[in-house]
């Protein structure tokens, strides 16, 4: 947590509370280890591609050092523009589909929010279809949609996203398999601990019980935390839909205890 | 109160549209003094080069400083240091490269012993529902890999597999998911 030092009215004049940025007192020495079932496996047949991309062998315990515990600042390497986090914009005219504002907060596992962290999306187009050079689905591409966006987190935690509803789209995992529609997320935290690549869904897609990568999470409550809600109360008028998303990233060992090691 | 974490997913395949960034695998600029090429291939289960990975590192300078988002520690005073590198590509080969520095040693558990120089190493892929962490150290570090704590937790016919063998202008660290030599990984 940050510090609070009162201003001197004697020096200042102002009188105003002014934060002080501790590093020491914001950098936890350790991270909480994610509950088992948290995340999917690594090891989960039903979807295919990861037979010959899991470790056979056990984890060994990484207890969290300096190294962990530290993380990477990339405003500068990344040089965000408006258009980053504005995918409707970053083509020669508007792309097809439903215009919507993705946005929420960064949490850690206290609640607290994670300020000046890289968000980064990426996401097929309207009809489904990425992009991509590998992406060989027989519907139009958009020239007008890149799909790819980042933002940096404000002082609140908070994102926020223009972009434009995916569509859901058949892959070829199994007979008629189809993805729900989704936007990747990338998260980098605040520590090497922290770091996250998930997806975010949307309310009620008829696709769910029929998709092995979002039922690879498996507890209901868990999967629950990958969908967003619509929120009519953001919809911004006569322009777009919205919808809201909180991530929560893993935060403090709730107890100081030295790591077993 | 405590909140529960979101869970991961994988990359996926088509990530290449988003995540990477121009330079992304320069941890230090180019022509930086003592800059090194780390290089290596990824290899799925069949020994079989897998052309659509992420992988990213995560090191200290070679005073041993980071540059933090916090600002934790000494902060790095390299020039242009991010200590951070990510590298992935549309069409891949299999192959990764890294321009760095080799990292100096950090304080090791419970603000413990050094730890021997070691870069932490983060790997995304379709197939993957969740990162695998590993991390890379250098196999003409003898003296400090003996006496590295986290080194010692690894069973010793294993931990060949984390140390990055020199090359002419760098060193080479490949990574194995499976098979005879699979790398190992970290519980983070």
């Amino acid at each position: 947590m940050s510090t609070v030092e009162r201003g001197d009215a004697g020096e200042s004049g102002q009188g105003e509370a002014r934060q002080i940025y501790d590093p020491v007192a914001d950098t936890p020495s350790r991270y909480r280890r994610d509950p088992v079932g948290a995340h999917p496996p690594l090891d989960f047949p039903p979807y295919k591609s990861t037979q010959l991309r899991y470790p056979k062998q056990p984890l060994i315990y990484l207890p969290h050092t300096v190294t962990e515990i530290t993380g990477p600042q990339l405003s500068d390497a990344v040089r965000l523009e408006r258009a980053d986090s504005d995918l409707t914009v970053q083509g020669g005219g508007e792309p097809i589909g439903e215009r919507i504002i993705v946005s929420g907060h960064v949490y850690d596992t206290e609640g607290k929010p994670l300020r000046g962290t890289l968000v980064e999306i990426w996401q097929a187009n309207a009809a489904g279809r990425y992009a991509h050079k590998w992406d060989r689905w027989a519907a139009p591409l958009d020239p007008n949609f890149r799909g790819a966006g980042r933002t940096l987190t404000d002082d609140n935690g908070r994102y926020e996203f223009t972009t434009i509803r995916p569509g859901p789209y058949p892959w070829g995992n199994h007979y008629n398999a189809w993805r729900p529609a989704h936007i990747h997320f990338s998260l980098l935290g605040r520590a090497f601990t922290q770091r996250l690549v998930t997806q975010m869904y949307f309310p009620d897609d008829p696709f769910f019980p029929f998709d092995p990568i979002f039922n690879s999470v498996r507890d209901e409550q868990a999967r629950a935390r990958m969908v967003s809600s619509f929120n009519i109360h953001e919809t911004r008028p006569n322009w777009a839909q919205a919808f809201n998303w909180d991530i929560y990233l893993r935060g403090p060992a709730a107890t100081l205890f030295e790591e077993s090691f | 109160m405590i909140f529960e974490v979101t869970p991961s997913q994988t990359v996926g395949p088509y990530f290449a549209i988003g995540v990477p960034f121009a330079g992304g695998n320069l941890i230090v600029p180019e022509h930086t003094p003592g800059a090194i090429r780390i290089t290596g291939t990824i290899y799925d289960g069949r020994g079989e080069p897998i052309p659509d990975h992420l992988i990213e590192f995560w090191q200290p300078d070679p005073e041993g400083r980071f540059a933090d988002i916090h600002g934790y520690g000494e902060q790095s005073t390299l020039e242009g240091f991010r200590g951070f590198g990510r590298y992935g590509v549309e069409d891949g080969d299999g192959s990764y490269s890294m321009l760095t520095v080799k990292p100096g040693r950090v304080p090791g558990p419970n603000n413990g012993p050094l730890q021997a120089p070691h870069i932490d190493v983060t790997l995304f892929a379709r197939g993957m529902l969740n990162r695998v962490v590993t991390r890379l150290y250098f196999a003409d570090e003898d003296d400090a890999n003996a006496a590295d704590q986290v080194l010692a937790t690894v069973p010793a016919a294993r931990r060949n597999t984390l140390l990055a063998q020199p090359t002419a202008d760098g060193y080479r660290f490949d990574i194995h998911l499976q098979g005879p030599g699979e790398t190992v990984f970290f519980a983070i």
